[in-house]
């Protein structure tokens, strides 16, 4: 046996350096909202290029945090647009890397079928204890969701019934389990197959709210390797929206 | 420095520990009394329920706590129907999560000492013909007296620190349920770093104090312990 392993071992050592020089690898931050199409997407960025993207989600604001300290990453796909401009105004992402990557759509959700309506006018009737919004401070998605409620004369009203998640996640099992009967968050989140997959739903009028515009950006230390910069290039693809629209985002 | 809104987390957050340990200084004493003195079978199972606070993530707690208290869990079924309405997103609901998550740091340590304590000393009361609940006040708590306190400032400094469960079952209500640790959160997430340092370093201030307190207080506990006995 050890003869074997001797016998083959430097064909062996030839296949593996020969496949990390060829085949190159991105570290991938990635805004938690965008965990599942970015799945998909890595896998038929590594099919098609054969580099691998090693992927790691998280909220932005926390991501910013790691990146500006210092953590190994090479491209970033923020929730938002502010992030990676700060990020590129503060030398640790390439000047003129950034792009829109997807844009979000804002829902009105409950896990219960008949709550909401499709012009969601039970936010008018008032007729529900708890209203889960992602925190405005930290989600452009929470944000959009305060601007929309204030577009329809609600907030006031409102504010008194709303409960914030520190994530969209957060804001999702808010109301998944019930505890409040509805509230705001991203279509992405209850969108499969072209259409809301349980529950009932309002798809928020785009005129309501500022666009949700997530950036992507390289980031300084990537500069120089190819699978990075090529990544960025695969996410501009028609095959790469055309999973992001899937997902209920736009592209 | 401080705004109004921090100063809301502050005082939020004193409220909450401080309902917290009176509960657990309670309910704690004879469920500690109950678990030095049985012989039940039961004291391995109640003991390690009560222990598992220490080694679970709080963020499991406060999601069995949203499962369970929400409108399709028992709990809330049972909330609903005594006309107390669902715990989740209100200060009540903390507070049973806060109890739960600081129940060993109060309960271990008034066990310990319970157990200390031994037979004797009651036996001795028995004989002088004073009643259980005189025996109690009048023996078990003056020796248990550093062991209260070490409980006390132990639970009230682990509510303050707490910060899974109140993400989980909160709410982030300003000035009903967001308190200092996610009010620090929130400020680290905005990229706020010098209000949250203002906090955070507070926070780490008051703990190191109330750990020194505690360090600097218990030697002597107990050497006048060593020397009673």
């Amino acid at each position: 046996m050890r003869q074997v392993v001797l016998r083959f071992l430097p064909a062996l050592l030839v296949i593996l350096i020969s496949d990390s020089v060829l085949a190159g690898e991105v570290q991938v931050a990635v805004a938690a909202n965008f965990t599942a199409p970015m799945k998909l997407i890595a896998a038929d960025f590594q099919n098609e290029t054969g580099h691998r993207a090693v992927l790691t989600f998280g909220a932005t604001g926390k991501l910013y945090a790691q990146i500006s300290n210092g953590a190994p990453f090479d491209v970033f796909l923020a929730a938002d647009v502010e992030t990676p401009a700060k990020l590129e105004k503060e030398g640790a992402a390439v000047d003129g890397s950034r792009f829109t990557y997807a844009t979000g759509k804002l829902v009105l959700w409950s896990a219960k079928s008949g709550m909401v309506d499709e012009q969601g006018e039970v936010l008018g009737t008032g007729n529900f204890r708890h209203l889960a919004i992602a925190s405005p401070k930290l989600a452009p998605y929470g944000a959009a969701a305060i601007e929309t409620l204030t577009r329809l004369g609600l907030l006031a009203r409102l504010e008194p019934k709303l409960v914030q998640g520190e994530s969209l996640g957060q804001a999702y099992s808010f109301i998944a389990t019930g505890n409040a009967e509805l509230g705001f968050i991203a279509l992405s989140q209850v969108y499969q197959a072209g259409k809301v997959k349980s529950g009932s739903a309002w798809r928020v009028p785009e005129a309501f709210h500022a666009p949700i515009r997530q950036d992507a950006v390289l980031l300084t230390r990537a500069s120089a390797n190819p699978a990075a910069v090529q990544l960025l290039t695969f996410l501009k693809t028609d095959k790469a929206r055309a999973v992001i629209r899937s997902f209920g985002y736009e592209s | 420095m401080l705004d109004e809104v921090a100063l809301q987390s502050i005082a939020l957050t004193l409220r909450l520990a401080g309902a917290t340990t009176f509960v657990l200084l309670l309910a704690g004493t004879p469920l500690a009394w109950w678990l030095a003195r049985t012989r039940s079978w039961l004291k391995g199972p109640v003991g390690a329920l009560v222990a598992l606070p220490l080694v679970l993530p709080p963020v499991v707690l406060g999601f069995y706590l949203l499962v369970l208290t929400g409108p399709r869990g028992p709990v809330g079924q049972l909330t609903q129907a005594l006309g107390w309405g669902l715990l989740p997103f209100s200060f009540a609901g903390l507070l049973v999560g806060s109890v739960l998550y600081s129940l060993p740091f109060v309960v271990q340590p008034l066990q310990n000492a319970f157990e200390a304590i031994g037979d004797r000393p009651l036996e001795a009361a028995a004989t002088l013909r004073a009643s259980p609940l005189d025996t109690f006040l009048t023996v078990v708590l003056p020796l248990a007296r550093p062991s209260y306190l070490t409980a006390a400032v132990m639970g009230f400094a682990h509510t303050v620190g707490e910060f899974g469960i109140v993400l989980m079952m909160g709410g982030n209500i300003p000035g009903k349920t967001r308190v200092m640790s996610v009010q620090i959160y929130d400020h680290v997430e905005a990229l706020e770093y010098t209000q949250a340092h203002w906090l955070a370093g507070g926070l780490l201030v008051f703990s190191f104090l109330v750990l020194l307190a505690l360090y600097v207080l218990q030697p002597t506990g107990r050497r006048r312990r060593g020397q009673g006995a």
